[in-house]
């Protein structure tokens, strides 16, 4: 145990440095912890389109660096939330929202999960019920067949063929 | 027995026809909702005459290219040689934005640097390139912030964008072009926009 926990301490050391050396990169933008708030709120919704896994608050990337930049200005400029998020996707499209709106071309990806329970529900229950089928149909062995069974395992030969 | 066996088949290669579509998209082609739209208007210094600034508004009444690039961009050189030759065949004006030319490099910190020791780096830079590789643009405006890219929706130097008469963006090439793309989708598009 001690073993596993001096292992562990320096890891966890390390992961709190990581993170305590993120935390002071983001400090100087906090100039007005309002704005901020609401840009941390903004870019938390929209997807860097570099490293098209992150958001644009996560991603160092130059474009999301940029981007952040150009919403803080809009902030700054008394824009409300929505029309900053119409700014972004008239330029990079929905994609750009992580959240994307419920749209005839964005049917299937909403919808998609669904159907695949209802198709996985359907499969499972036709499985069941064939199944269910099945063991209804098989029986125990009648006395007769279960001494033939015990004399086929003891190897005697008289009963040999007879369950075959 | 036998059906089973082929329904789990039919399954495993439905499944296999679907992951291989998945893998052979390219995740970076988003498509840009500016096809459609006028082209961003912008006001930004050229290259060649610094003093002077070009708009979108001056090609009014040609089709015309609007081609990203910076010297930083790797693939922008694939794609040069291929502008060069479509510059020499005079098919289609090239206007060139330079994006980002320092900042957008990061082996610079341009933190600390002032805009116009930047200005003057970048002109320096975007000259050099254009020295060593060849010339294809009618004029290069200089972007140096980034700003005109966000209006664009540049995310990927470089990008190429084919503007109509009317100022409206017909096409949009994320990534280098390539001979196909000129044969197959620039040249046509260009010729049924001048008719």
């Amino acid at each position: 145990m001690s073993a596993f926990l001096k292992r562990l301490l320096p890891a966890l050391g390390l992961a709190l440095a990581c993170h305590l050396s993120l935390a002071e990169e983001a400090k100087p933008l906090a100039d007005d912890p309002v704005a901020e708030k609401r840009l941390l709120a903004i870019s938390n919704e929209l997807r860097c389109l570099v490293c098209q896994n992150e958001t644009i608050a996560a991603s160092n990337a130059d474009l999301a660096q940029d981007l952040r930049r150009e919403v803080r200005h809009m902030i700054q400029a008394g824009q409300s939330d929505q029309q900053i998020i119409d700014f972004l996707v008239a330029r990079y499209g929905d994609f750009v929202l992580y959240r994307p709106p419920l749209k005839s071309t964005t049917f299937l990806l909403w919808t998609g999960p669904l159907l695949f329970l209802i198709v996985g529900i359907g499969a499972l229950q036709l499985y069941m019920r064939r199944r269910n089928k099945v063991l209804q149909e098989s029986r125990p062995l009648s006395e007769e067949e279960s001494k033939a069974a015990e004399a086929l395992l003891k190897g005697d030969e008289s009963s040999k063929g007879e369950q075959a | 027995m036998k059906n089973k066996f082929a329904w789990i088949l039919v399954a495993f290669a439905a499944l296999v026809a679907l992951l291989a579509v998945g893998l052979n998209l390219n995740p970076r082609e988003v498509p840009s909702p500016l096809v459609g739209k006028p082209a961003p208007a912008f006001n930004l210094a050229r290259l060649d005459t610094p003093t002077q600034t070009f708009g979108p508004k001056e090609m009014e009444g040609k089709v015309w290219m609007l081609n990203v690039w910076a010297s930083w961009c790797v693939s922008c050189r694939q794609e040069h040689p291929l502008l060069v030759e479509l510059g020499k065949q005079k098919i289609v004006p090239i206007v060139g934005l330079n994006y980002k030319e320092v900042r957008g490099d990061g082996g610079i910190d341009t933190s600390k640097m002032p805009l116009d020791q930047e200005t003057t780096l970048a002109l320096e830079r975007a000259h050099g390139w254009l020295k060593d590789h060849g010339n294809p643009y009618t004029l290069t405006a200089m972007d140096i912030d980034g700003r005109v890219g966000i209006d664009y929706g540049v995310y990927g130097v470089p990008e190429t964008y084919l503007i109509d008469k009317a100022g409206v963006i017909r096409y949009k090439q994320i990534g280098p072009i390539t001979p196909e793309v000129v044969e197959k989708k620039l040249l046509p598009l260009i010729a049924e926009l001048n008719r």
